[in-house]
């Protein structure tokens, strides 16, 4: 039997004809949360393990990146609010029932925790720059460096976390591992929302940061090694990501029937094609046939599959906010101006 | 105290009446509204063709995902366990709106979350909500649940009805008689 659903009263365009409220900002700023948190999670996980003369692009060079792309995603974060005077609300306010609180506060902790790690090796980068004839990077560093001996209040905090850089690894490594899952667990509570209100998604959400990240380190090293060994990781990576990818699906289409109808949205439905051509063929078995080639010897030129990976990473989180937001309980009506 | 309201499909007659009152009584801007109108239409000409309406607005849930998702506690429960926003703690993101089932929830012109208050400054001075108050047809039924005696309670009692989306676990306190 068919049924329509006609709305009148009212027009308001991010409810009608689905809900439409996290665009553009939002996929982007938990792309950048992942990214941050994996790079951050191999740096301190590498130190931990005291690979850190051995793996220096791991540890310290790629560790650049991090506080600088999660300013960029506190950006988005911040410009995807719609009452900005009220933004200092989100840090007045502690709720760990609410994602986007707790949240907010990890990545608060994580970018400072983030500016201190690269600070805290400042020798140790300008040696690294210097010896690869990186002028103008070294040079940077030297003046950031003169910076911090100038004023005291930052020469004592560097230095107490140089002292304490163990704990300062583990406390690193514990907060960006809760940032990387938080990404995925900020759309998992959503209960309204079938496709997102799944236990895997954290856990996807932070193998898919990870993944991204494996690949920013291959791209940016130049040591043979440890591009060999993040290639390698970003194989068995990629594999656990698509089995998760298999999880989801598959316990959505053995679900109810609102998860029945949402996995329809992938199987036949407007997502098929951007799914699983753009985002799982181009984004992550491309990328791994690659990965296997350059692993078998072949030659491989690393920026491919470290662009296609970081491309799927973001096409992902893209699919992942739209998609959540047409799976709904309610059939989405026609509009009655 | 548990307010919760009862809208009768079957007198419904989905004039509108209901969201004017209320855009009228809560200065609600142009465009926008509280509560509003959904026509379900079953079945295809000539065959059995039905149709009712239902006035839907925030179902005021006992477990309300938009309180538990709120970074701010902007979105809280007052006595009565209705459901409201406090403009001065709301920033905006839209995570309510994204939590809530019903898409009870909007973006105020002014930018924070606005909904339905289920008339909290009227049930206050013992008077119904705007949109009960002016149903033409008494569609609308209002009341407190925890008194066996009131209009809503009695009615549930004696008639069938059904809520949206149960599934997502939500209490909803805001029943559609069959």
């Amino acid at each position: 039997m068919k049924e329509y659903l006609i709305v009148s009263g009212r027009d308001i365009n991010i409810l009608y004809p689905h809900v439409n409220v996290w665009g553009f900002g939002i996929p982007l700023y938990l792309f950048i949360g992942g990214l941050a948190a994996g790079i951050l999670i191999f740096a301190t996980l590498f130190y931990l393990m005291g690979k850190d003369k051995e793996f220096p692009v791991t540890v310290k060079i790629a560790t650049i990146v991090p506080p600088l792309i999660i300013a960029l995603g506190l950006l988005f974060l911040i410009g995807d609010l719609r009452h900005k005077p009220f933004f200092w609300q989100l840090l007045t306010h502690f709720r760990l029932q609410s994602p986007m609180n707790w949240g907010a506060w990890t990545l608060t902790i994580v970018f400072i925790l983030s500016l201190l790690w690269p600070l805290s090796f400042i020798d140790d980068m300008i040696e690294y720059f210097q010896q690869h004839n990186r002028k103008k990077w070294a040079n940077a560093f030297i003046w950031i460096k003169n910076l911090i001996e100038k004023v005291r209040i930052f020469k004592v905090i560097v230095d107490w976390f140089t002292k304490n850089r163990k704990a300062f690894a583990i406390i690193t490594l514990i907060f960006s591992i809760i940032l990387g899952i938080y990404t995925g667990i900020l759309l998992s509570t959503m209960n309204a929302r079938p496709l997102w209100n799944t236990p895997i998604l954290g856990l996807l959400f932070l193998t898919s940061g990870i993944s991204t990240a494996t690949v920013t380190i291959m791209w940016i090293t130049d040591n043979e090694i440890e591009r060999r060994l993040f290639t390698k990781i970003d194989f068995y990576t990629i594999i656990l990501e698509m089995y998760l990818i298999f999880q989801l699906f598959f316990n959505l289409a053995q679900g109810p029937e609102i998860q029945v109808k949402t996995a329809q949205l992938f199987f036949g439905g407007e997502f098929t094609a951007i799914f699983w051509a753009l985002f799982v063929m181009l984004g992550l078995v491309v990328p791994w046939i690659l990965e296997i080639l350059e692993l078998k010897g072949f030659h491989v030129p690393v920026a491919v599959p470290a662009f296609l990976i970081l491309y799927g990473g973001l096409v992902f989180r893209y699919i992942m906010v739209y998609a959540g937001e047409i799976s709904s309980f309610l059939p989405s009506p026609t509009i009655l101006h | 105290m548990r307010y919760a309201m009862a809208v009768d499909t079957r007198k419904c007659v989905g004039c509108g009446d209901c969201v004017v009152a209320c855009q009228t009584e809560n200065n609600v801007p142009l465009g926008y509204a509280r509560d509003w109108i959904v026509e379900i239409v079953k079945g295809s000409y000539p065959n059995t063709l039905k149709v009712h309406f239902e006035s839907r607005r925030c179902h005021h849930c006992d477990d309300p995902p938009c309180v538990r998702v709120c970074p701010t506690g902007a979105s809280h429960i007052v006595e009565g366990g209705i459901v409201k926003v406090t403009p001065e703690e709301c920033i905006g993101c839209g995570a309510c709106i994204e939590a809530c089932p019903y898409e009870a929830r909007y973006f105020h012109p002014d930018g924070y979350v606005d909904k339905c208050t289920f008339c909290d400054h009227r049930v206050k001075n013992g008077q119904d909500p705007a949109c009960v108050e002016v149903c033409p047809t008494h569609c609308l039924i209002f009341g407190d649940l925890d008194d066996p005696e009131s209009p809503v309670s009695k009615v549930l009692k004696e008639r069938e009805y059904y809520t949206l989306a149960p599934d997502a676990g939500t209490h909803p306190n805001l029943f559609f008689l069959k």
